[in-house]
């Protein structure tokens, strides 16, 4: 794929050199951007069909353009309590798993400790498995388990559910900002009498606060994004995945895409602007 | 309270994993066991279920009534991990070494579909793919393709379907590996002749992409001999024109390791998967999911649906051992990001 040899100080003639400096040119620069323009073409319908003006139930074809639904997109029954439910638990289980994953992070990076490699294979293995058998597997428990808080299958279940998910991605994240951390740093505050505690809050946590946010941001999109592990865990309770889910058959409402714009919208927003920022504090 | 910290230092690390670490051993590995048991039960919801060692009958059984589905599912997995390998190497290739300034922003652009919901994602494929779709419309209308094609409701729409939702697994992986590449090793080649790799990068670029390509026509049941045809010619050209000595001896084997790791994170979710099989396909796409999903959710038939996710989870996870035998865990755990 590199093209060009640079060996010899005259460039190299003739009709194959000159297309192979118009190829190496050009070529990859058009793919790369039709590469993005297919990664983004489902996206911009997404948005588009916001607009849409549906003749019946299904938004599937071009019929008109309208605002109506931006100004109403709570319009539907049952619409505001699934976006509802999947802020709630989106900020819960992105909090708790958020904690979770960061003390684990510190952890494994800081200290040596026996059941290091135990620990790294159990972060690591509900990244392996497939959702369908984390969904499957927990349904299995619940109900085997057959009473409160477990069964039935509530809001509580899908939120034990993604905390679980999102522990391991955490995890990993945090951990990666963690490999190049400065520990002398952290000396320097022990030699002038700093104890643990304030060291940790006043050097280690805002050094590793990037980290942590880009960590929380993961897996609050992993969150409010999740259909398979929440249709196992859900029971009568309905998210936003679960509802666009349960309208497939009969046809998505314009109001959908419109939450779906604004999500998508609110975490661009949330990407740049924590980029933003940390490029402004380096 | 420090003092007697800094006698116990080793609890430390085990205070600060414990409640993480519990919270997975309770709703990671006890689920696991769980469904195993579950695997050996009989009976049903209503009657209530019971364990015997007897019911392995429910993996024999559900292996003999479904194995056409595991099959089906390992194919289209399969597929879309290599359609993911072809379209995702150039990319991150390009953004790695070309990016420049870009660098950011293109990547970036590369994961900005998951900011959008996966399921809409999918139902806006249904829009490119319907019969006078976004695709196929424009196609049949100047004639080049005729009046009675279609795509949707058919293994290539569930299997772009896949391909489209898990590229980003792919080319973030490959993009860390050969953005690690020491830049000084491709010129250490050129510096000692390494050339555009012709006539070799034809004769193994058109081989390459005529195997490739009638594996797909015969997965897609689409003619395989010209599929043969057009990508045997696309890798030879590729090959002559495209492929230096440099990127074959070194770049290509130094970012294999994110090959290999963005296969796993592409075939991983992908062999699992139901919902382009669901949205995208028809009733004889169905993969494993759809009747996992199925048999727990709707028929509440939990001892074969258990041996079912089960005999799945235990061939995933053979891949995964084996390839973290060989490359180790942490490439694949960092590619994801």
């Amino acid at each position: 794929m590199t093209a060009v040899p640079t060996r010899t100080p005259a460039r190299p003639s003739g009709v194959g050199a000159q297309t192979r400096r118009l190829v190496d040119r050009y070529l990859l620069l058009v793919y790369t951007t039709l590469a993005v323009v297919y990664l983004l073409v489902p996206v911009a319908l997404v948005i588009l069909f916001s607009f849409n003006d549906p003749a019946g139930k299904s938004n599937v074809v071009w019929q008109g353009f309208t605002l109506k639904y931006w100004l109403h997109p709570f319009s539907v029954d049952g619409l505001p309590e699934a976006v509802g439910l999947s802020l709630l638990i989106a900020f819960l289980s992105t909090a708790i798993a958020t904690t979770l994953g960061t003390l684990i992070a510190l952890a494994l990076v800081r200290y040596d400790f026996r059941l290091r490699r135990t620990s790294n294979l159990l972060i690591f293995l509900p990244m392996a498995t497939p959702e369908i058998v984390l969904g499957a597997s927990l349904l299995t428990m619940f109900v085997s388990i057959g009473s409160e808080p477990f069964f039935p299958l509530s809001a509580v279940t899908i939120l034990i559910a993604h905390v679980m998910f999102n522990i391991s991605f955490v995890v990993v994240t945090v951990r990666a900002r963690l490999a190049g951390f400065p520990r002398h740093l952290e000396e320097a505050a022990m030699d002038l009498y700093a104890n643990e505690l304030q060291t940790f809050w006043k050097v280690t946590f805002p050094l590793i606060l990037p980290g942590i946010i880009a960590a929380a941001l993961l897996a609050f999109s992993l969150s409010i994004d999740d259909f398979v592990i929440t249709n196992f865990t859900s029971g009568k309770s309905q998210t936003f995945p679960m509802f666009i889910y349960a309208k497939n058959r009969i046809g998505v409402p314009p109001q959908v895409n419109v939450i779906g714009t604004v999500i998508f919208l609110v975490a661009v927003g949330g990407v740049l602007i924590t980029t933003v920022s940390s490029r402004r504090r380096r | 309270m420090g003092v007697w910290l800094k006698r116990h230092s080793w609890v430390v690390p085990y205070a600060l994993l414990a409640p993480g670490m519990l919270w997975l051993i309770l709703f990671y590995v006890y689920p696991g066991i769980q469904m195993f048991i579950a695997s050996f039960w009989s009976g049903t919801l209503e009657t209530g279920f019971t364990f015997s060692l007897d019911n392995y009958t429910n993996y024999t059984e559900a292996f003999d009534q479904f194995s056409p589905f595991y099959a089906r599912s390992i194919v289209y997995a399969g597929a879309a991990t290599l359609l993911t390998f072809l379209i995702a190497y150039p990319l991150a290739y390009t953004i790695a070494t070309k990016g420049g300034s870009q660098k950011n922003l293109l990547l970036f652009l590369v994961v900005a579909p998951f900011f959008t919901s996966f399921l809409l994602r999918t139902i806006a494929w249904k829009i490119i793919l319907s019969d006078s779709g976004l695709l196929l419309g424009p196609l049949k209308a100047i004639g080049l393709v005729p009046e009675e094609f279609r795509l949707l409701a058919t293994p290539v729409a569930v299997i772009s379907g896949i391909t489209y939702n898990f590229l980003p697994f792919m080319t973030l992986p490959i993009y860390v590996a050969i953005e690690k590449v020491d830049g000084r090793l491709v010129e250490a080649a050129k510096d000692l002749y390494a050339g555009p790799w012709r006539p070799g990068g034809a004769v193994v670029g058109g081989l390459v992409g005529g195997v490739l390509a009638a594996v797909l026509g015969v997965i897609f049941n689409w003619s395989w001999p010209a599929m043969a045809l057009v990508g045997g010619t696309a890798g030879a050209l590729i090959g002559w024109f495209l492929v230096s000595e440099s990127f074959i001896r070194v770049t290509f084997p130094l970012s294999l390791p994110g090959v290999f790791a963005g296969s796993l994170l592409t075939f991983i979710p992908a062999i699992g998967d139901y919902i382009n099989a669901e949205f995208l396909g028809n009733p004889s796409t169905r993969m494993i999911g759809n009747v996992i999903q199925n048999k727990f959710l709707t028929q509440n038939d939990y001892p074969t649906a258990a041996a079912l996710s089960f005999m799945l989870m235990a061939g995933v996870l053979a891949v995964v051992a084996v390839y973290a035998r060989a490359l180790g865990t942490e490439d694949v755990s960092t590619g994801r990001l």
